[in-house]
């Protein structure tokens, strides 16, 4: 009886929308991501659809919007007939030319980007999938590529173990930077007895240099809000935030878009798909606090104080958000339930690495070619990411190091480009997995420099709570500062490595913990830079003091 | 029984309170709400004062250091009046590889302004960010809530001569509140 589940008809609505797609000759996708968007493609969208109805050809051509097309560095980007036909640089004006060249490609050659390249055929997409192929502002695109059809399955035919199962299996870890396996996150918080447990999605995207989180929130909103309600459902929660910095305007108004068409078909709120269970999701607004990507201190901000981390334990999954259990998991962890669900744990489980399974979306930019958003399987090493598909560096000069973990990561040299991209790999040369930033550097840059640059960071985002992250920072600052001067001794060599252990091992948080790792890593593979600057003196001692730069007005 | 308004009457009558009570009553008054009427508050003000927070504070019935404290934590919310223009320079990884700290300098030195402070004339602000996620276009810088791409200490330095002498400063001023940027 249709009556039994009578909500599953929002499925037809995907069914008929593949068939007035059908229709159409030619699909015309304009990126409206950040990098796009900046670049103006919004006018090239409007002039695209006012030259295809002048032209009379509206009921072969299909313009729309889409999300992250990935090359951000050459938008805007437009894309026909899911990426047959590529075009960079594109403005307004070249409306007329564009739609010419579909017949004669000789009409926009200058346009005319290769889709061939290793840029597109050396990466796999699982988290961005749809990004591209549909417009992020309509529910009803997302319906028409499968979407919401995991959690129907999730409701409809397996028990909330099952699920949980089913992710442990598949081997997701954490796609935070951590890397800590999803499934047994889920399972603790579903194990706590609570009658009243949360979810909070975590897209405080604070990295400098990092735009993964942003692109999929804006690309594909609906799947982070499938991937949260299926892990409501897992673990029992019935209230889910997601925490988003308020520094991006388009991912907020995205999100928002998407709970309200969520809500309206009812794939959010009561009752949902006629079963017992319900789930809801509020927005939270971020304020600038790079430290609030941190579990415990995002909690405090979500309840409404100043982000300011806490022990652990006990952990959020025990005592989170008001005391109550609580599952915390990043954007793009979120984004890859809905496949593993729909597709299975061994689809997933065959794609990486033995430890490290699936894809990671990386952020690829600094001094390369193709900068942009990749999303690449796990175990890829880093030179095929940085000469094949990133094209390798401009102006053929030699490759220095790529940065990868922002902050809390570290600088990998040239001789370990053959590394696999996984978790343990990056880990055992003093980096991290990181949420997915990854700084290409050529032989200009200064590494000494550059680990002064994330030092300066970590210090102003340092919430000034515990000590050594507090005047640690400040004085590595400070002695950084010197060897960027040239006025550094033997002497402060040796200082700044012993605080930079004191640091990593007294603070109380993972910024803390982490914060003199770009210090740490550039000592270790680029030692020569920091001797080069030492003067050859022996005066005593004196030590530095500087001002902390939190806590203040604004 | 008689009807006890439990919430404090706003600072003045200008119908801007409207909004931000409309914010605190959304979320029941809620101690949570704090951030985000704070959120409200700058985007329809500008910027946040004493009498603003102590306000806020009272509504929803929080210890007004606790609404300062996290006033002041947070980078986001500004304590002081924005000028008539805005320019934010990106100083994100990939900015600074490609010469943010350049832009910032050539700034400073053309309008003498640091950053986070505005012009002694009132006319421009300037302020960092730690990054717009714009990486493809380094090095950026936003001037009034427009994005400019691949910018040098030069162009940067002309595109604010434009804007600063250029336009009616309080036109655009207004609409930049009611962008909430």
């Amino acid at each position: 009886m249709g009556l039994e589940r009578e909500q599953e008809r929002i499925f037809e609505i995907g069914e008929r929308e593949r068939v007035r797609r059908s229709g159409y000759d030619y699909h015309i996708g304009v990126c409206v991501g950040s990098g796009c968007h900046s670049a103006n493609s919004e006018a090239v969208r409007d002039a695209l659809q006012v030259e295809v109805k002048a032209r009379g050809e509206d009921k072969r051509c299909n313009v729309r919007g889409v999300g992250c097309l990935g090359l951000c560095g050459s938008g805007p980007i437009v894309s026909v007939n899911d990426e047959s036909l590529l075009y960079h640089h594109v403005k307004a004006a070249d409306a007329g030319k564009l739609l010419d060249s579909f017949e004669d490609h000789e009409a926009a050659k200058d346009l005319m980007l290769p889709h061939d390249t290793p840029f597109f055929t050396r990466q796999v997409r699982i988290v961005r999938e749809n990004a591209g192929h549909i417009d992020p502002d309509r529910i009803e695109d997302y319906l028409a590529v499968d979407g919401y059809t995991a959690f129907y399955k999730a409701l409809t035919t397996m028990t909330p173990s099952d699920i949980i199962n089913e992710i442990n299996r598949s081997g997701l870890r954490g796609r935070g930077g951590a890397g800590y396996p999803t499934g047994l996150k889920w399972a603790t918080v579903a194990k706590t007895e609570s009658n009243r447990k949360y979810i909070i999605c975590n897209g405080d995207e604070g990295d400098p240099g990092a735009f993964m989180d942003r692109s999929v929130m804006e690309s594909d909103p609906h799947r982070v809000l499938e991937g949260m309600a299926i892990a409501g459902y897992a673990v029992g929660a019935q209230m889910g935030y997601i925490y988003v910095r308020a520094e991006y305007p388009l991912a907020i108004d995205r999100l928002k878009n998407a709970i309200k068409q969520a809500r309206r078909y009812n794939v959010l709120g009561h009752n949902i798909f006629d079963t017992p269970f319900s789930f809801t999701v509020e927005i939270r607004l971020g304020a600038g606090a790079f430290v609030c990507g941190e579990e415990t201190a995002l909690i405090a901000s979500v309840e409404g104080q100043r982000g300011n981390p806490r022990p652990r334990p006990p952990y959020p999954a025990a005592s989170g958000l008001w005391g109550q259990p609580t599952l915390i998991n990043n954007v793009e962890t979120f984004a890859s339930v809905a496949p593993i669900i729909r597709k299975g744990s061994d689809w997933f489980a065959g794609i990486g690495t033995e430890k490290s399974k699936g894809t990671k979306v990386f952020a690829l930019s600094g001094k390369v070619n193709n900068i942009g958003l990749i999303e690449v399987p796990m175990g890829i090493t880093l030179r095929e990411i940085v000469y094949d598909i990133g094209g390798g560096i401009p102006e053929n000069r030699d490759f220095k190091a790529v940065q990868t973990g922002g902050p809390s990561g570290g600088c990998i040299p040239a001789e370990y480009l053959d590394t696999p991209v996984d978790y343990e790999s990056l880990q055992t040369l003093g980096s991290i997995m990181g949420s997915g930033g990854m700084i290409i550097m050529d032989d200009t840059s200064s590494m000494v420099d550059v680990a002064r640059y994330f030092m300066e960071f970590s210090m102003t985002e340092s919430c000034g709570k515990c000590i050594p992250c507090r005047t640690g920072t400040a004085h590595l600052l400070a002695l950084l500062d010197k060897f960027v001067e040239g006025t550094a001794t033997a002497r402060d060599l040796q200082l700044l490595e012993t605080l930079c252990d004191v640091v990593q091992n007294t603070s109380l948080c993972g910024l803390g913990k982490s914060a003199p790792n770009p210090v740490v890593s550039t000592l270790h593979y680029f030692r020569d830079e920091y001797l080069a600057r030492i003067v050859d003196t022996d005066e005593f001692f004196v030590p530095v003091v500087t001002g902390h730069s939190n806590g203040g007005e604004r | 029984m008689v009807y006890r308004n439990r919430h404090p009457d706003p600072p003045s009558d200008d119908k801007r309170w409207l909004i931000i009570n409309a914010t605190m009553r959304r979320h029941g008054y809620q101690a949570d709400a704090l951030i985000e009427t704070l959120h409200t508050v700058q985007s329809v003000f500008g910027y946040l004062d004493k009498p603003t927070i102590e306000f806020v504070a009272d509504s929803l019935s929080l210890p007004k250091s606790q609404a300062y404290g996290v006033a002041t934590f947070y980078h986001f919310f500004s304590m002081k009046p924005m000028g008539a223009h805005s320019c934010v320079v990106c100083t994100g990884t990939a900015c600074y590889i490609k010469g943010s700290d350049a832009i910032m300098k050539s700034i400073t030195n053309a309008f003498d302004v640091t950053d986070g402070e505005t012009t002694a004339d009132g006319q421009l602000s300037l302020l960092t960010a730690r990054c717009l996620g714009a990486c493809g276009l380094a090095p950026a810088v936003v001037v009034d809530g427009q994005v400019l791409a691949h910018m040098t200490p030069e162009t940067t330095v002309d595109a604010l001569e434009n804007v600063t002498q250029a336009a009616p400063a309080e036109e655009q001023a207004e609409e930049r509140v009611s962008d909430g940027a």
